[in-house]
Parts: C-alpha cells; structure tokens; sequence
C-alpha cells in the first residue's frame, strides 16, 4: 500500500503516512529533554554500578569500588546501637532489683528500657498500660495469680507460665466437666456459688448446694473463701475481674473444660537487664506489692 | 449476556471490502469488565474496613482478611483489569489490522468462558484457603495449567490476526498487546514451576528454594506490573486517545524507541522488591538500576499520550471519557516517577513494608488501569451496541469526579500513612532504644487507613454509576448508524 505523508495542519508536522483505522503518527523527534534525560539515568546507573556491588561472575561479583554491603552496615548499626543500649542497661544490671527500684536514676532507666521492651512484647497481649484483656491477665491491679513483688514479676517474665520451661510456673485446673468429675448440675451450682463470692448474684439454695462442691473440690487452689492461693497460682475468684468472664456460663464453661493461658519465657528473647527493667516497669503500673 | 444480533461492522477505511469483525465476543469481555470491577472494588472496600474494624471479618474462614484479600487482588488485575485487555485488544487489533479475528468464533468464546471461569475457580479456591502463598501468583498448580490452555489461544489468535492482516504495518497497540501477551506466557511458566503433592492433590509446592524463589516471584510480580499492567494498557492509551482526541499520534519515532527501552528496561527491575534482604547485594543494585533507568522509556508512553492532545485540549471540556483517560496518563506518569524513586536503596529503606507501597500501587490501579479502563468502555459501549452516545454525559462527569476525589483521599492518606509507619520504626531514642512499639504504629495508622476506606468507597461508587450509565446506553432505544471517527489530519 503506498504510503502517503500528510502535514499536520495544527503542528505543521508531517506524518509518518501510515494509517490505521483512520489513526495516524506524527513524525515527531524525540524530546531532547526525554532523551538527554535518559541518557543521564544510564550514565548515572553505570558510574553507581562501579562504586556499588554489580555485576556477577560465576562464583563471586564485583564488590565496587565502596566496599559497599547491606550485611556488613546492618551488623555495625545493630553492634552500635547494642553498645549505646548497654551503656544504659549496665547501671542496672549488677545491682539487685529491690535496691534500683529506691534509686531514682535506675528507675528512669527503668521507665525508658522498660517501657518499649513491654510495648513491643508484651502490650500486644496485657494492652497499653497492662490493663489486660479477656484471657490476658491485667497487670495494673494489685489482682496478681502469681504475685506481684518485684521478684514474683521478674521470675513470670523470666520463665513464663506454662511456657514449657523447666522453671516455669504452671498450675492446672482438673477439667471436671468433661472428666466427668463433676455432674453437670453440680457444676451448675458451683456456679451459682461463686457468682455470691463477687455479689453477681445473692445466696440461695443452689449456692448453698455448690458451696458444700466447692469445699470439697474447688478450696486447694482457690483458698477456703475463693480468695486465691497464689504458691499454686490459684486465681482469686472474690474481685470482679474475672480472666474468663464472670457470668454463669463463662464459669460453668471454665469448669467444664478450662481454658488455661501461656506466657512465654522471656528469657530466650530478652537479656537479664532488660527483664528486670521490665520488672520494675511493670510493678510501677500501679499493682506493684511490697 | 446480550440479547442484541452481532452487527457487521465496516471497516474504517473506505479504501477496501469491507471487514466483518467479531465484536461479538467483545461485547462479552466488556459485560464482565463491568461486573469484575464491581467485584473486586467492593471486595477492596470490604478489606479496607477490615482493616479500620477487625469484626468485618464476620469471624468465618472464609471472610478471614488473607483469603479476601487474593480475591480482591486477582479480581482487580486479572479478572477486571484482564477482561479489559481482553475486550480492547480483540477490538484494535480487528481494526488496525483490517482483519477478521483469526480462528472461529467457538475459539474466541472459548477463550471468554475459559478465562471467566478460570478467575471464578481461581476466586473460590482462595476463600476455601487454597493458595500458593506469592502474590498476584495464588492459583495452584491445576488452575494455572488450565490458564496456560486459555493464554495459548490467546496469543494464537492475537499473533495470527497479526499476521493476516491487510494493512501494510503493525499499529503500536498492537507492538504492546504483543509484547504483553507474550510475557506473560513467559512470566506465568516461570514462576509457577511447582511440584503438586500427587496427581489427586489440589496443594502443589513450588521447585525454587529459599531466595531463589522469592527472586523468581518479583520477577514475576514486577513484570505482572509492567507487562499486564503497564504494557498492556498502554496499548489500549495508544489507541483510544488518538481516537477520542481526534488527533495523530504525537511522536512515531517515541513510540518506538520508549517501546523497545520499555520492555528491556522492565524485566531486570524486579529485585528492587527485596532491598535489605537475603537478596545478594549485587542483585539488589542492578534491580535498582534498572528502575532509574526505566524512568524515561515510562515516560515516553506518558509523552505521547499527552502530547497527542496539543490541538485538541478543548475536548476534555466536552467529553468526560477522554477526561479519563487523559487524567490516566496523568497518574501513569506520577506513578511511574513514584516507582524509580522508591526503588532506590536508601528510599526503599524508609519505604518497604509499608503502606506506602498500598498507595503507590493504588495510584497505579486506580489512577491508570482503571481510568484509561473507563475512558476505553466511554468510549466503546456505544460504538459495540450501535448507540449514538452514552445515556448520561452528566452521570460519566459524576463518576470523573467522584472517583478522582476517592484515588486523591486513598493515596494522600496511604501516602502520610506510609511515611510515619516508616518513620516511627526506625525511630530511636536517645538511649538506642526503639521510640515506638510496632503496636504503636498500628494504632497511629488508624485514621488514615479511615480515610483510605472512604476513597475507596467513593471510587466504587463512582464504578456503580458508571456501570449504571453503560447498562442504560445499552438498553436505550436510540440506535444510530455506524460514525466513523476518523484522525483530525487536514490533507493539504
């Protein structure tokens, strides 16, 4: 097909004198700032490849002229930043805990080692200032399962609860529903109980039933009154915060087949300043114990 | 589907025998171009209050974020942006070729309903929680052989029509669907070399190991962007704004040296995915280069396109489909800047793994994919369904501005949302310890991703009048003889 250049009467450009469903092309000539802008990335991207690691060989690749390598300056940011750390975790890290917690310069370590250690690891879980969750316990109250001295906090944080750690803390709760320890309408009236521990509901019959089930099954680890053992980790059942809900059917349901909660041993992840700076954050969030 | 007889179209030109196309099947591809961008919107606005609101997850396996969120992806890129392609290429290339569409009519259908069904079962698959895990690459081993099957024809009938054609050159369009089409056969075969657990077993694991694999996916992530994605579509810009502006391509000669720079430059460039990673320094760099280096060869797409307007810049006052896809070409040129500038190392370092990676994606798929979409179904909607005009030119300004107004809110809030999640990880004190929790990121990110939730739901709404608009210029009585819209060159 002959070709047929036209001039363009708005640019007075000619066109290529192709045609195609009615489309033409201009014969315009590149941009020179596009080009010369090119030109530039790649004289740019050639002068980078020389200073910069580039080009493979088969069991190795130029290294640059530089001397440049991300492993190498992620390994020095991470050591520099260690020694800056350690310069502050050093000042408590000899000294014994109930001794820094006096000591108002340790505590301002304390407060700023221990604060973003406790948002990155354990805020997810105990919430933002350990007001804790359904399942997670609260660590701002003074309702601690474990205790709340300021050794108590460090050995739960060093070793975990139920973490699988030799050390840790564990308790158990027999699953007296489903191991058919209980009936259910024992189970029932042990509920029924334990909702007059925290006034949910008044005494009747049931609760007097369940009181007799609960003397003899549930009072070795949740104390005589449901006060709590806390050398079993035994939960208090008398204060309105309850790890599982408070109503009825949360109890019966955490009679029938507990739910028991892990925390892992923090020792694998965090150094030992760093857990007590922990510590003695957490026992400064407002259920800290003598 | 439609109820109306395939109409015989003549061919632009007067110069020959007339050409009967089949615009049949392009007709289906633009009923599930409409439906596919309903979809995977909707679907995207969905995760974005899931995001703001946990509890829109419903709680049920199958609502869960990360088998949603393949669904909204896949739906978007392939399903809507791929039914696009599908529609636009098939019609430019039976034009600009002067050509039947190679092959019979039942393979053209069967490329319609073997592509829908392979998004459908690619779709169900996910929300049952079968996925390989890479992104834009979800599809298990089964589904992806089925889509070879569909691709071959594909490219069969596209390369062939090529071939048979009667005009004496390939239009540009045709040089980028082409280019298009074959990479992505190249790219799909590549990545998706997997070992399926048994010939009975849906689950299949793939035959890379460690970062060779991670390499491979963003080879072929990358690529999925600048072959489906930018390629492809610049395709579709090549022709429908020359078309609605009624004006000559602004530059041959651009055309062909940003094409060839374009596809050479675009499949080294996807290690700048996997800066700071077990990725080999050296890989990373030439990843990087690359993108600099792709810089310009993007841009002379974006030239082009603007340029052709220089004459016809009154236009955009009375029609709002050129509107859009000139405003396209607008964030394909801002998006294309954006990503150089984030594949560099030290940008990246701020940048990566953040929600400004959400935002620069977004001003791509939304700014470019889908407007130069919508400009292309403005523009294609009356001419396949022999309609004089679009039902509403008031309803198509209504969806210019209402979905201009939705990508602006998503990216400017994924833009700040982005900036401070990076800044406030790599925060220190003065003692060396971390400013932030990652905890505390995600509570500051909250209003943004709010607002990020409201732009995508203006842009839905926006899609919904649009698909409104298109439905009405379909059933609408007026028919009107075939127009011919020929380029705007005055012969001397």
């Amino acid at each position: 097909m002959p070709t047929k250049i036209e001039k363009d009467a708005v640019s007075g450009r000619e066109t290529t004198g192709h045609e195609w469903d009615g489309l033409k092309e201009l014969n315009n000539p590149l941009p020179s700032w596009w080009f010369w802008t090119f030109v530039a990335t790649v004289v740019w991207s050639i002068g980078f490849c020389i200073v910069y690691p580039s080009w493979p060989s088969l069991h190795s690749y130029f290294p640059g002229l530089w001397g440049y390598s991300t492993r190498d300056g992620v390994t020095a940011d991470v050591a520099a930043l260690a020694a800056q750390r350690a310069a502050v975790l050093d000042t408590i890290k000899d000294v014994p805990i109930e001794q820094a917690r006096q000591d108002p310069a340790l505590m301002a370590v304390a407060n700023t080692a221990g604060r973003i250690a406790f948002a990155n690891n354990c805020q997810p879980c105990h919430g933002a200032g350990g007001a804790g969750r359904p399942g997670y316990p609260a660590l701002a109250s003074d309702r601690w399962i474990w205790g709340g001295t300021l050794s108590d906090i460090q050995t739960s944080i060093t070793y975990g609860i139920r973490s699988g750690h030799a050390e840790a803390r564990v308790s158990q709760m027999l699953r007296f529903g489903i191991d058919g320890v209980l009936k259910p309408e024992e189970i029932a009236a042990v509920a029924d109980y334990v909702l007059t521990l925290y006034g949910k509901a008044p005494p009747s019959q049931a609760s007097a039933k369940g009181q007799a089930i609960f003397a003899e099954n549930c009072v070795a680890c949740h104390g005589e009154t449901g006060e709590g053992k806390r050398e079993v980790g035994g939960p208090s059942l008398k204060g309105a915060v309850h790890l599982y809900g408070d109503t009825s059917a949360a109890i019966i349901a955490q009679v029938t087949n507990p739910r028991m909660g892990v925390m892992p041993n923090w020792n694998t992840r965090l150094d030992p300043a760093t857990i007590k700076a922990l510590a003695l954050y957490v026992h400064a969030l407002g259920g800290g114990e003598k | 589907m439609s109820d109306i007889a395939m109409a015989p179209i003549q061919a632009a030109s007067p110069r020959t025998r007339a050409v009967v196309y089949n615009d049949d099947v392009i007709r289906k591809f633009t009923i599930a171009t409409m439906f596919w961008a309903a979809v995977a919107m909707l679907v995207g606005v969905v995760l974005a209050a899931q995001l703001c609101w946990p509890a829109v997850n419903l709680g049920f396996s199958f609502t869960n974020f990360g088998r949603l969120r393949p669904v909204h992806t896949s739906a978007a890129i392939f399903a809507f942006g791929g039914s696009a392609l599908f529609a636009t290429s098939f019609y430019i290339v039976q034009r600009t070729c002067r050509a039947r569409l190679w092959g019979g009519t039942a393979l053209h259908n069967f490329i319609f309903w073997g592509y829908q069904f392979f998004i459908v079962m690619a779709a169900l698959s996910y929300v049952m929680g079968y996925s390989r895990g890479q992104e834009y690459s979800e599809p298990e081993w089964h589904l992806t052989l089925f889509l070879v099957i569909i691709w071959v024809a594909y490219a069969i009938v596209y390369i062939a029509t090529v071939l048979v054609r009667e005009e004496p050159h390939i239009y540009v369009s045709n040089w980028f669907y082409m280019a298009f089409i074959v990479t992505v056969a190249v790219l799909v075969l590549g990545n998706n070399a997997a070992v399926p657990l048994s010939m009975y077993s849906a689950k299949g694991y793939t035959a890379y190991a460690g970062v060779t694999n991670a390499l491979i996916q963003w080879w072929y992530g990358h690529n999925a962007v600048g072959f489906f994605l930018t390629a492809a579509f610049l395709g579709m810009m090549y022709y429908f704004i020359p078309k609605q502006a009624g004006r000559p391509v602004y530059s041959y000669r651009l055309s062909v040296v940003h094409f060839w720079s374009l596809v050479f430059m675009y499949i080294w460039a996807g290690p700048h995915h996997l800066h700071y990673t077990s990725l080999p320094d050296w890989t990373q760099t030439l990843g990087m280069v690359f993108s600099i280096m792709l810089w310009m060869p993007s841009w002379g797409g974006m030239i082009n396109g603007l340029m052709t307007l220089s004459g016809a810049w009154d236009k955009l006052r009375t029609d709002p489909g050129l509107r859009f896809s000139v405003t396209a070409v607008g964030f394909y040129g801002m998006s294309t800047f954006e990503g150089p500038v984030m594949s560099i190392r030290s940008v990246n370092a701020l940048a990566h793994y953040t929600d400004w990676v959400v935002g620069h994606v977004h001003s791509g798929a939304l700014g470019w994919v889908a407007f130069i979409s919508f400009g292309a179904m403005y523009y294609l909607v009356p001419i396949l369904w022999n309609r004089k005009s679009m039902y509403s030119h008031t309803l198509m300004a209504w969806h210019y501005w209402i979905a201009t107004l939705g990508i602006v809110l998503y990216i400017t809030a994924l833009w700040v949302a982005g900036i401070m999640q990076g800044l406030m990880w790599r925060a220190y004190d003065s003692f060396g310890f971390l400013q932030y929790a990652f905890s505390d990121s995600v509570n500051a990110v909250h209003p943004y991703y709010v607002i990020r939730f409201l732009g995508g739901a203006l842009f839905l709404t926006g899609t919904l009048i649009m698909i409104f608009n298109l439905l009405m210029t379909v059933y609408s009585p007026q028919t009107a003889p075939k127009t011919q819209r020929q380029s705007a060159v005055a012969a001397e």
